[in-house]
């Protein structure tokens, strides 16, 4: 069998993902016209559907650059023979950005403020609490730190992709232009790092998430929202890498590699419970109304079946099923596991959101589904274009062998 | 039955190592033990040996840790001395968690450890064979144990053909062993001359 070396999209992946997101486009025509049309309270359910989706696709694909970045500046090596998947996915980062941008400019100066209470400036005047939170969460500040956000994960991302295949046609046979090169690389990962903590770890989760419900906080939030997208971020490379394994591809990548793939999987499910934990302990501990009333609908109301069932996929599951060695090299566990999470972590950004917007009745879910696949339709069309962009192993890079010889 | 005996064998290179591990186990020596200064990637699968049941013991410490924990405050704190503590109720689960797994990490540690120790025969003044001083050190260190079929001297020479410098016979440590290392006399060897 001849060697791999470039992808070349199936006929059937083509049709798959242009299924996946007709369906998601008839579903959302449909919430439009069943709730998003009508405005107020059921135009709310629409947007809160697309803010969901489309907040959580996009930090679950931004997290494939955040995996590049840290094991760079790790100076680690046994992700190379199969980096060019997680570069490939976080090329939709720029595509599901802008969408995410104008689904949320739309919500901020839509004129409804049933999603962001704090839109309402005669509201905020009155209120003692959004007053005082008036200079963060005011329009003008949200709109330039999304657009600055999203441009700064576009624009790095863009730029540890062209480090990576710049190597391809031109290789660095001396040891200082190596050293050169690997140092590079750190100083623009380290720059996204930075980025990415100002971001995803602190700010950004606030304001698109959290100040839904504006009068609550939580400083745990962010980190909790980054664990989530972190871990469904690697179970997505895990299935990316596990499908071009499957297609003959990636012939260096074998079950060590796979292995620490579900190494991360397992301690990052385990990672993301500790700090949702540690988030409902203090507040049910402290039993302060104005921070219980976050986790009273959620926890003993009418989304305590979707609260408690996210809790035993996303923390139970992985833990007991990942825990074996046997099970994180094994391809048929860790696609399943890898599948189960990342829906297990979309439940939780949808109680993340949907319990302040329809605090009455909890909506039917069908929908949220279907716009969930327009975004998985885009995310596997985007990321099957750009894997066909570059060769699947970065051959040039220097810390190459070390994968191609990696043990666990 | 006679003391038991090994045929040492030292080695300089890693691949020489692997090579002459190979060689060993295909000529049908029974492998004692293989004693390197560092671990060694892929020399456990080269050796044949199996995965330990170690990180299986671990997890049913870990979950008598965890059963122990909700067990015995669940009695404390729910039927022997209720407390109200702020309005909570009784059975006040959130408040255990910590707890729970602080107990569940001690049993699985303590437990693991002590298994290990088990395992190795390891304790306090057990007497432990001690084939060459330098496997600490320098070199890598093959061990074949001899049994009833071996014959030492064509061992000894097997060992030489594949690689293997400073071949020698050894016999088991026996018994208990009181005393500090540097004051204790080498090692029991019949160095060869061959």
């Amino acid at each position: 069998m001849s060697i791999r070396d470039q992808f070349i999209i199936p006929k059937r992946y083509n049709t798959v993902s242009l299924l996946l997101m007709a369906i998601g486009l008839l579903s959302i025509g449909a919430l439009w016209f069943t709730h998003g049309a009508k405005g107020g309270h059921e135009g709310a359910r629409f947007w809160a559907s697309l803010l969901q989706n489309s907040v959580f696709f996009l930090l679950v694909v931004n997290a494939s650059m955040f995996f590049i970045c840290a094991t760079t500046l790790a100076w680690g090596g046994w992700q190379m023979a199969f980096r060019r998947v997680p570069e490939a996915i976080s090329t939709v980062v720029p595509v599901i950005g802008v969408i995410c941008l104008g689904i949320l400019l739309a919500i901020v100066f839509g004129g409804d403020h049933s999603i962001y209470h704090w839109t309402d400036t005669h509201h905020v005047a009155g209120d003692p609490v959004l007053n005082h939170k008036k200079g963060f969460l005011n329009k003008n500040f949200f709109t330039a730190a999304t657009i600055l956000t999203i441009g700064l994960w576009s624009l790095l991302g863009w730029k540890m992709r062209q480090l990576s295949r710049s190597l391809d046609e031109h290789p660095i046979s001396d040891l200082e232009g190596r050293k050169k090169y690997i140092w590079n690389n750190t100083v623009w990962a380290a720059l996204f790092i930075v980025v990415f903590a100002l971001t995803v770890l602190s700010s950004t989760p606030w304001l698109w998430l959290m100040s839904i419900d504006a009068h609550w906080y939580s400083t745990m939030y962010s980190w909790y929202t980054f664990a989530s997208t972190f871990v469904s971020g690697v179970a997505l490379i895990a299935l990316f890498v596990i499908y071009l394994k499957n297609n003959n591809y990636l012939e260096y990548v074998n079950n060590e590699h796979l292995h620490d793939l579900g190494k991360f999987t397992f301690a990052f499910s385990v990672f993301w419970t500790y700090l949702w934990f540690s988030q409902f302990m203090l507040i049910w501990y402290a039993n302060i109304p104005e921070e219980t009333v976050y986790f009273k609908p959620r926890a003993q109301g009418i989304y305590s079946g979707i609260f408690w069932l996210m809790l035993i996929i996303n923390f139970i599951a992985p833990l007991l099923i990942l825990m074996t060695r046997g099970a994180k090299r094994n391809y048929g566990t860790v696609a399943f596991m890898a599948v189960l999470i990342i829906f297990g972590h979309w439940l939780d950004f949808y109680q993340m959101v949907f319990p302040a917007v329809s605090p009455d009745h909890v909506p039917m879910i069908l929908y949220d589904f279907g716009v969930a696949l327009f975004f998985v339709g885009l995310i596997l069309f985007v990321v099957g274009r750009a894997l066909t962009q570059a060769p699947l192993l970065a051959k040039n890079h220097p810390f190459v062998k070390e994968s191609l010889i990696h043990h666990t | 039955m006679s003391v038991q005996k090994f045929v040492v064998g030292n080695f300089y290179d890693e691949p020489v190592l692997f090579t002459a591990v190979k060689k060993v186990r295909r000529a049908g020596y029974k492998l004692h033990d293989v004693f390197t200064p560092f671990p060694i990637h892929g020399l456990d699968q080269a050796m044949g040996l199996r995965d330990t049941s170690l990180h299986t013991a671990g997890f049913i410490y870990g979950i008598t840790g965890t059963s122990t924990a909700v067990g015995f405050i669940t009695w404390a704190l729910t039927l022997d001395w209720p407390i109200n503590f702020g309005g909570k109720p009784f059975f006040a689960l959130p408040a255990w968690i910590p707890v729970t797994f602080e107990l569940t990490v001690l049993f699985a540690a303590v437990g693991m450890v002590l298994t290990f120790c088990y395992l190795c025969q390891l304790a306090p003044f057990v007497k432990k064979d001690h084939f060459n001083p330098r496997s600490t050190d320098d070199t890598f260190v093959m061990v074949i144990e001899c049994t009833e079929e071996t014959n030492e001297a064509e061992a000894k020479k097997f060992l030489e053909s594949v690689g293997a410098t400073e071949v020698t016979v050894m016999e088991k440590e026996t018994g208990w062993w009181l005393g500090r290392y540097d004051r204790d006399t080498e090692p029991t060897a019949q160095t060869t001359n061959a």
